[in-house]
C-alpha cells in the first residue's frame, strides 16, 4: 500500500470534520424540519469521511479533540460561521462542488485516498444537488431571498481561492479542478439569476492560509465548543 | 489470496449474513449486500469483511458487534470484523429479495442504475424535469409521486409523497 501523506490526510480530513461540525450546529435551528434532517445527514456523511481520513493520519479522537487551533489544516471557507441560511447554502455550494470534483479526481488516481474518494464522491453528489436546488429557490425567489443569497455569495467568495492552493500529497490537477469548479458554480449561479462575484478569491491578510494553520477568529470559538467535553472529561463515552 | 470457501466458511457466512440490519431489521446483512467476505484463519479464528453503506453510517458498529456475537455463539473464539471501503457499496448491491422486502416494509426500493456517474436531474417543482425511472408508492403502487426532501430519517433515504393516496413514504435513494 502507498504511504499516506499525513499533511494531505489532515487537510482533507479537517475540511470534512470542521464543515460537519458547522452543519451540526443547525440541528434544531433549521427553517423547516426536513431541512434540519437534511443538514444533519450531510454533516454525518462528512463526519464519516473525516473519521476515515484522520485515521490515515493518526488517532482520530486525538486529532479531532486534542489539537490546538494552529494545528488544523482545513481551508478557511469551511470554518466560516453558519450566518443566515443563505450563507450556509453559499458555503455548501462552493464547497460541495469543489469536494465532488476533488474526490472525482482522487478516485480515478491510484493513491491512498482512492477507496474513500470513490465511495464519498457519490454521497457528495447529493450534497451538491441539495445546495444547487436551494440556490435556485433562493436566488430565483423573492427580492428578499435574492438579495440575501447574493450577499452571501459575495461575502464568502474571498475564501474560495484557497481551495485550489496545491496540497502536497493530494495528487490532483489543481488547474483543471479550478476550471471545472468555476464552470459548475457559474452555471448554478446563472440559473439562479444571481451574479458570481468578480473580486479576488483571496483578499485580506487572513483569507487563504487555513492550510498553513492560520484561521479566522470564529474558528477558535467553534473549536472550544467542539473540544470542550473531551478535554473536560478525558475518556468520556456513552 | 482467493480460494473457494470451505464448508465451515460457507456455514458461518450464512449465519453472519442472516444477521438483521440494525436500522432496517426487515433486511439481512446479506440482502443489504454489505457482507463482503468471511475467512477462517485458524481453529476458532474468523475474519469478516464488512462494507458500510454510507461512509458515516453509524450502524456499522452495531453490525460488527452482532456478527461477532453470532459467530462466538457458534464456538468461534476469536472473531475480527474489518471495515473495507473498496469497492464502494452501491444500492445495486441490494438483492432482489432485499428490494421486495423493502417495498413490503413501506420503503420504495432504489432504482437500479446503469454504470457511470450518479445521475442528478431532479429539480424544485417548477424546474423539475421528469425523472428517468419512476418511483412507485409502496402503499398504493401509484407512480405519481413527488420529492419532499433529498434526506430523510437516515442519509440513505429520501422523503417522498404519493399524489394518489397522499401518504408520505421513504425512498431508499440510489447510491
Amino acid at each position: 500500500m502507498t504511504a499516506v501523506p499525513v499533511q494531505a490526510a489532515l487537510a482533507l480530513g479537517d475540511d470534512a470534520l470542521v464543515l460537519s461540525h458547522r452543519l451540526g450546529e443547525w440541528a434544531g435551528h433549521a427553517p423547516a424540519l426536513e431541512e434540519d434532517v437534511a443538514l444533519a445527514n450531510i454533516a454525518l456523511d462528512l463526519l464519516g469521511q473525516a473519521r476515515a481520513l484522520l485515521s490515515l493520519a493518526g488517532d482520530e479522537d486525538e486529532l479531532a479533540y486534542l489539537r490546538e487551533e494552529r494545528a488544523f489544516r482545513n481551508a478557511q471557507l469551511v470554518e466560516q460561521p453558519n450566518g443566515d441560511f443563505a450563507h450556509t447554502i453559499a458555503r455548501q455550494l462552493y464547497f460541495s462542488a469543489y469536494q465532488e470534483l476533488l474526490y472525482g479526481q482522487l478516485s480515478a488516481a491510484d493513491g491512498p485516498f482512492a477507496p474513500l474518494a470513490a465511495k464519498a464522491v457519490k454521497e457528495v453528489a447529493y450534497h451538491r444537488d441539495h445546495a444547487e436546488h436551494w440556490m435556485l429557490r433562493l436566488g430565483d425567489g423573492t427580492p428578499e431571498s435574492h438579495e440575501r443569497m447574493q450577499r452571501a455569495l459575495t461575502a464568502l467568495w474571498r475564501y474560495t481561492g484557497e481551495l485550489f492552493e496545491p496540497v502536497e500529497g493530494v495528487g490532483v490537477d489543481w488547474d483543471v479542478l479550478r476550471e471545472h469548479w468555476l464552470k459548475t458554480v457559474t452555471d448554478v449561479v446563472d440559473r439562479a439569476t444571481l451574479t458570481l462575484p468578480t473580486g479576488p478569491q483571496t483578499g485580506a491578510w487572513a483569507a487563504g492560509a487555513g492550510r498553513q494553520g492560520i484561521h479566522t477568529e470564529p474558528f477558535g470559538r467553534m473549536l472550544a465548543e467542539m473540544q470542550h467535553l473531551h478535554r473536560s472529561h478525558p475518556g468520556a463515552s456513552w | 489470496m482467493v480460494s473457494a470457501p470451505t464448508p465451515l466458511e460457507a456455514e458461518l457466512r450464512a449465519l453472519a449474513g442472516a444477521v438483521p440490519d440494525p436500522e432496517l431489521p426487515v433486511l439481512s446483512l446479506a440482502e443489504l449486500g454489505v457482507l463482503r467476505a468471511l475467512h477462517v484463519t485458524g481453529p476458532g479464528r474468523v475474519e469478516v469483511e464488512l462494507t458500510p453503506t454510507y461512509t458515516g453510517c453509524p450502524a456499522i458498529e452495531a453490525m460488527s458487534a452482532d456478527i461477532e456475537r453470532v459467530l462466538r455463539e457458534q464456538g468461534q473464539a476469536e472473531v475480527t470484523v474489518r471495515t473495507v471501503l473498496s469497492p464502494a457499496w452501491s444500492t445495486d448491491d441490494i438483492t432482489a429479495e432485499g428490494r421486495r422486502k423493502l417495498a413490503e416494509f413501506g420503503i420504495a426500493p432504489p432504482r437500479t442504475r446503469p454504470a457511470g456517474p450518479v445521475p442528478v436531474g431532479l429539480g424544485p417543482t417548477r424546474h423539475a424535469p421528469a425523472p428517468a425511472q419512476e418511483i412507485r408508492c409502496p402503499h398504493c403502487g401509484s407512480a405519481d409521486t413527488t420529492l419532499l426532501s433529498r434526506f430523510s430519517s437516515t442519509a440513505c433515504k429520501a422523503l417522498r409523497r404519493c399524489e394518489a393516496c397522499r401518504e408520505p413514504f421513504d425512498h431508499f435513494k440510489e447510491l
